[in-house]
């Protein structure tokens, strides 16, 4: 799907940049852009380290495994393929609660833990899991309690009630997330969406051929 | 009263997490500063592990948006989005939003300038930039930092995610705000 979308978007761009005369522009946007994403990933150094130090902590205390036990009948249910009492959950929980909060600071590194947890569970390292994408919906629908970059820019702009919008975003946005996560359950059983066989067996394979050569 | 309280939960989170971890490790007997530095190790592998993935998907976004084919495409689709009463200055900004939060924040500045935050456009655009995250972003980012590749259907679920939320808030600016 993304091999087709990154495609669609690089040959639109061209030619409908050499169409309308804006070629230049897409040149120079291909460069900033480049170069944007490594500040933001360079950004993220710090922050992603405080966060991985603190849940290291956590994880050691064994709190993180007692955060997971608390979300258990939730989690069950939502991702049946992890353990209940595994350290993705614990990780995952928190992520989405600092979503809610907007504390963004601490929600993309927590989120960034959790897929590392979850990776430990994957059999087959280069393909998303189901749990992944489960996840990752969570996240993209993203309810926040209070969008309070936007009610900034109202408030700059002289609006009489900035905030009213909360309401509305958070009707908006648990509606989002409710239709991403049924949309990976049912997606997901899809042959075109189904972990390929193929890549499973290779996988054991190669785990029994090194087995014998032990 | 909501806004005050969940603001307040939202300053008191962190501190609170960091007074209470380390308290609580070191009940349960756990070299804190050991444990710390033995996690924060992994930070700077994670960021430098992202950097291809968003470049991948940044640039192409970038590209796309320079081109002016956004423009295009709100010509294509707009009899789709008239039929279900979406008003066409607020179609940019509903297409933005998967692909840049920076763009969207931008259109839907333009947008309150040009028509009033208080107006109906105002508020829509408003809901808009809250409802949904900026899917593409995220899956560069967090496929990006565990290297996979193959993202199977978690693209598309997270695209009918976010047609489901831009229905629902023109549904609910309409019902709450009229228009």
């Amino acid at each position: 799907m993304l091999n087709y979308i990154w495609f669609a978007l690089i040959i639109i761009a061209i030619i409908v940049g050499a169409i309308n005369g804006r070629i230049d522009e897409v040149t120079q946007a291909a460069f900033q852009y480049a170069e944007t994403s490594v500040n933001i990933a360079i950004g993220l150094i710090g922050i992603m380290a405080l966060w991985l130090g603190i849940m290291n902590i956590a994880q050691e205390a064994g709190l993180v495994k007692m955060l997971a036990r608390l979300i258990k009948p939730i989690s069950k249910r939502l991702f049946p393929e992890i353990p209940p009492e595994h350290p993705a959950m614990g990780a995952m929980v928190l992520n989405i609660a600092a979503n809610w909060l907007g504390l963004s600071n601490a929600a993309t590194p927590l989120g960034l833990k959790a897929m590392e947890e979850l990776q430990k569970l994957n059999e087959t390292k280069d393909t998303a899991t189901n749990a992944m994408a489960t996840f990752l919906a969570l996240n993209t629908g993203s309810i926040t309690l209070i969008p309070a970059t936007i009610i900034g820019v109202r408030l700059t702009l002289g609006s009489q009630n900035p905030a009213e919008i909360i309401g509305t975003t958070i009707f908006a946005s648990a509606f989002a997330t409710i239709f991403a996560v049924s949309a990976t359950k049912i997606l997901q059983r899809l042959p075109v969406f189904k972990m390929k066989e193929t890549d499973r067996s290779t996988a054991s394979i190669k785990n029994s051929d090194h087995e014998e050569g032990k | 009263m909501f806004e005050r309280i969940i603001s307040f939960i939202s300053v008191w989170a962190i501190p609170f997490l960091l007074f209470l971890i380390p308290i609580l490790a070191m009940k349960n007997k756990v070299k804190v500063y050991e444990s710390f530095v033995d996690g924060a190790k992994g930070g700077f592998e994670v960021a430098v592990k992202i950097i291809p993935y968003l470049v991948a998907i940044l640039v192409a976004i970038g590209m796309f948006r320079a081109s002016g084919a956004m423009e295009l495409f709100v010509r294509f689709i707009s009899p789709v989005t008239d039929f279900i009463g979406m008003p066409a200055e607020a179609l940019p900004a509903a297409l933005m939003r998967p692909l840049s939060g920076s763009g969207t924040l931008g259109i839907a500045t333009e947008l309150m300038k040009e028509h009033g935050p208080d107006s109906f456009i105002g508020r829509l655009v408003s809901t808009f930039f809250g409802s949904t995250e900026t899917t593409f972003y995220v899956v560069a980012v967090y496929f990006g930092s565990v290297g996979v590749k193959k993202t199977r259907h978690a693209v598309p679920a997270g695209l009918i995610g976010d047609l489901a939320g831009l229905i629902a808030a023109l549904f609910i600016c309409r019902v709450v705000f009229g228009g």
